[in-house]
């Protein structure tokens, strides 16, 4: 009976132990206390709605046809909602959240016992090779010369091994030259103080070898042994930069000012300035080599035409730029 | 409701703990550490805004005529891709707000890394344990450097096609393969072939924002892992103890605040600020530039160089080793970037401290490195300015050709003048901060004796 009683009296205990326990108030607070700010709140809810309606016109903004100024419009009603937004999240973080300022250790700097361990298993996992070194050497090379025939593939994107179309331009003797919209070039014509861009008859105009720059100078400055090559003083270089591959499309004569002592065609990208009349040299800027020279002559009916292939490679240089020339 | 939310996703994750530790992961407080945050929402943004381009981006480069909207153009021989771009810009609803936003988007998520770059390296936070954090941002940087690129170049407009034969002439310029390798991009010699813009599309919109994405994701774990850095505010913080604000509810709307903001301000530049109006450069050829081009901010230091450089192409005999581009292309920002990423090692082989920092110097705090840095940013920045150099002359009269020979040589003069001034500066803040330490314990002592 006494051990009834006991159980008795301890069950009670504990059911009225557990209860109280269950009906326990407030439990301990994670984040700091702070008291209520009602204005926030107000500065809030005005913040929201003004989100609202930002979005709302952005929507409505949108739905419209014929709106002059659309995209302006339409960013300030986006960027006005986002930006509303943010102030919304600024206040919540200043005023309506607490700013608890907590400490707490660093994480662990390392843990050797587990670094031993890691090396421990890799060591004894490779206990039953006896030629480890061997094996190592085996299985990288092989793995890396699966990874290099995995590589290779990717060759096909282009020519590795053939750079022989580097040289090529569509240039050769007796071709004409044509302007922009095809019309042939009649020698009379070119100007001095002009800028002429020239393409060849019935060539793609986008090969880099293409483009030529066509200018006239007094046939007594330029320089010999060039001479023969500029009838009338008319003068063709490669309109591509020997530097960057940009076009070189500013012609500098006493034309335009500040005037400057004579004549040079100017690249826009990097300033590279080239002499029309010394063989297209390079008189300012980075350009390492001259800008190949197209040798020109006036045939019967008084056309320019190509007298032969460029003085050099055309366009930007690279490691064979000057062991080979021009070609067809 | 939160019970239920938090009951349901612990019973299938068992991700509670993880949750709660993470909700009340302290962030040390300092508005430079926001610099960070801002390229990753820059990031966020270039995603969702690049993602909508790609719906009307066409990859080709087949050639149309154009007969559209914009009547300067009409009648233009162009390739579809710069049509595309077109199109977006004046005949898409919302279009050129996307594409603009896209735009502003990226050049200040490179400023926004470009100066957080500085803040972790003038406050020494690149150090133990943090340097393969450090080195992996570097990594983010170089990428998003090209992906900026890759993406005005896709537009296919005059000033792309530019850029693209100055990214070729670079490629052409690397010794002994530069030629091989550049015709293996390019698909062949200048323009390249059809499939280049493909090429430079995927790469654009899939490879480089998955090779950022990833390198984002380890850089971030890495700093949650090893906790931020703080600077010594008073003296709970220490080596062993961080101080901060706690994720949740303190930080998160801070941080989403700024996420927001970032985005707001970069619609509203999107939509109010013109930014590269591809329309008026109209479409490249081969044959055609136009003066006063210039790059995208990020992309001014290089060309600076590229001008810079005198006439040299390096050669033996007739076979050419160097050609000049390689100066001011590769070479040049190899050197810079060089220096950054193996700084932390650097200074850790010179100076022999291999250890942990959790504490920030402030920049006088190591007057070595603050000059060494400065002379560098010093360097760089010259070069950029020197980009802009063609700029000058046209607003200002200055003859281009005499600003260059001034650039030669102040670009080697500033770097040194700028860092013994930084050096000197830092010194005597240093000491200034000493008398005044003294002076403050000779008070203290001359009380205690009064007393």
């Amino acid at each position: 009976m006494t051990k009834l009683k006991d159980w008795l009296v301890a069950g009670g205990v504990l059911l009225v132990g557990r209860r109280r326990r269950e009906r326990r108030p407030e439990r301990q607070r994670i984040v700091a206390a702070g008291a209520p700010n009602r204005r926030a709140e107000n500065v809030l809810l005005l913040l929201f709605f003004g989100v609202t309606l930002a979005a709302a016109a952005f929507i409505a903004v949108y739905a419209l046809d014929r709106l002059s100024n659309q995209t302006q419009w339409l960013g300030l009603a986006l960027g006005g909602s986002f930006c509303l937004l943010a102030a919304a999240c600024f206040v919540i973080a200043k005023h309506l959240v607490v700013s608890e300022e907590l400490a707490e250790p660093y994480p662990e700097r390392e843990s050797p016992a587990a670094q031993g361990e890691v090396e421990q298993i890799v060591h004894e996992s490779g206990s039953r090779f006896t030629r480890k070194r061997l094996v190592t050497l085996a299985g990288s090379g092989a793995l890396g010369a699966l990874g290099l025939a995995a590589l290779v593939p990717a060759a096909s994107l282009g020519p590795v091994l053939d750079t022989d179309s580097l040289y090529t331009t569509p240039w050769r003797k007796g071709r004409r030259l044509v302007d922009e919209a095809g019309k042939p070039f009649v020698a009379g014509d070119v100007r001095e103080q002009t800028f002429y861009t020239a393409y060849p008859e019935g060539g793609d105009r986008e090969l880099i070898g293409a483009p030529l720059v066509v200018v006239r100078l007094p046939l007594e400055e330029i320089t010999e042994p060039r001479r023969s090559w500029a009838p009338h003083g008319i003068v063709a270089y490669s309109k591509i930069c020997t530097h960057a591959g940009c076009a070189i499309a500013l012609y500098r004569t006493p034309t335009f000012a500040p005037t400057q002592p004579r004549p040079a065609l100017v690249c826009p990208c990097h300033y590279s300035t080239f002499d029309p009349a010394d063989a297209g040299k390079v008189i300012f800027g980075p350009a390492g080599r001259a800008l190949p020279q197209l040798p020109l002559l006036v045939d019967r009916e008084g056309e320019l035409r190509a007298a032969g292939n460029f003085s050099g490679p055309v366009g930007p240089s690279w490691w064979g730029v000057r062991m080979g020339k021009a070609r067809s | 409701m939160i019970r239920a939310a938090v009951r349901f996703i612990d019973q299938r994750s068992g991700t509670a703990p993880f949750i709660k530790k993470t909700l009340r992961y302290i962030f040390p407080d300092h508005w430079s550490f926001l610099l960070g945050e801002v390229a990753l929402y820059c990031f966020m943004l270039l995603v969702a805004t690049g993602v909508y381009l790609t719906f009307f981006f066409d990859d080709s480069v087949s050639q149309t005529t154009y007969h559209g909207p914009y009547k300067p153009l009409d009648g233009a021989t162009m390739s579809h891709a710069y049509q595309s771009v077109l199109h977006i810009s004046f005949s898409t609803k919302a279009g050129l707000l996307m594409r603009q936003t896209h735009h502003w988007a990226a050049n200040v998520f490179v400023a926004a890394i470009a100066l957080h770059l500085l803040r972790v390296f003038f406050t020494g936070a690149f150090r133990k344990p943090r340097d393969l954090t450090y080195l992996i941002g570097i990594g983010m940087l170089t990428l998003a450097l090209l992906e900026g690129y890759l993406g005005y170049s896709l537009a296919d407009d005059l000033l792309s096609g530019m850029g693209l034969a100055i990214g070729y002439s670079v490629a052409m310029s690397i010794p002994f393969v530069g030629a091989n390798f550049a015709t293996l991009i390019w698909g062949g010699p200048f323009p390249g072939s059809s499939s280049f813009w493909p090429r430079m599309f995927i790469a654009h919109v899939l490879i480089f924002p998955i090779l950022i994405a990833l390198l984002l994701t380890i850089h971030l774990v890495l700093v949650a892992s090893r906790h931020h850095t703080q600077f010594k505010a008073s003296k709970r913080e220490t080596e062993r103890q961080v101080v901060g604000v706690p994720a949740f509810p303190g930080q998160a709307p801070r941080s989403l605040g700024l996420m927001f903001a970032v985005f707001g301000v970069l619609f509203l530049l999107g939509g109010l600020v013109q930014i590269n109006p591809i329309w008026l450069w109209g479409p490249y050829h081969v044959g055609d530039a136009t003066n006063g081009a210039q790059p995208d901010w990020y992309l001014g230091w290089l060309i600076g160089a590229l001008r810079l450089v005198p006439s040299w192409d390096f050669t033996v005999g007739s076979y050419t080793v160097v050609p000049n581009p390689f100066w001011g292309g590769v070479l040049f920002p190899t050197i810079v970037f060089g220096i950054v990423a193996l700084w932390p090692f650097l200074e850790r082989r010179v100076t022999g401290d291999v250890a942990f920092h959790n504490l920030l110097d402030r920049p006088r705090d190591n007057p070595w490195r603050t000059a060494l840095g400065m002379a560098l940013l010093t360097w760089v920045f010259l070069t950029f300015m020197a980009g802009s150099a063609d700029r000058v002359d046209v607003l200002f009269g200055i003859p281009y050709s005499r600003q260059i020979w001034i650039y030669r040589v102040i670009v080697w003069v500033g770097p040194l003048v700028v860092g013994a001034i930084a050096k000197r500066v830092c010194e005597e803040l240093l000491r200034g901060e000493q008398a005044h330490a003294v002076r403050r314990a000779a008070i203290a002592e001359a009380r205690l004796i009064e007393r």
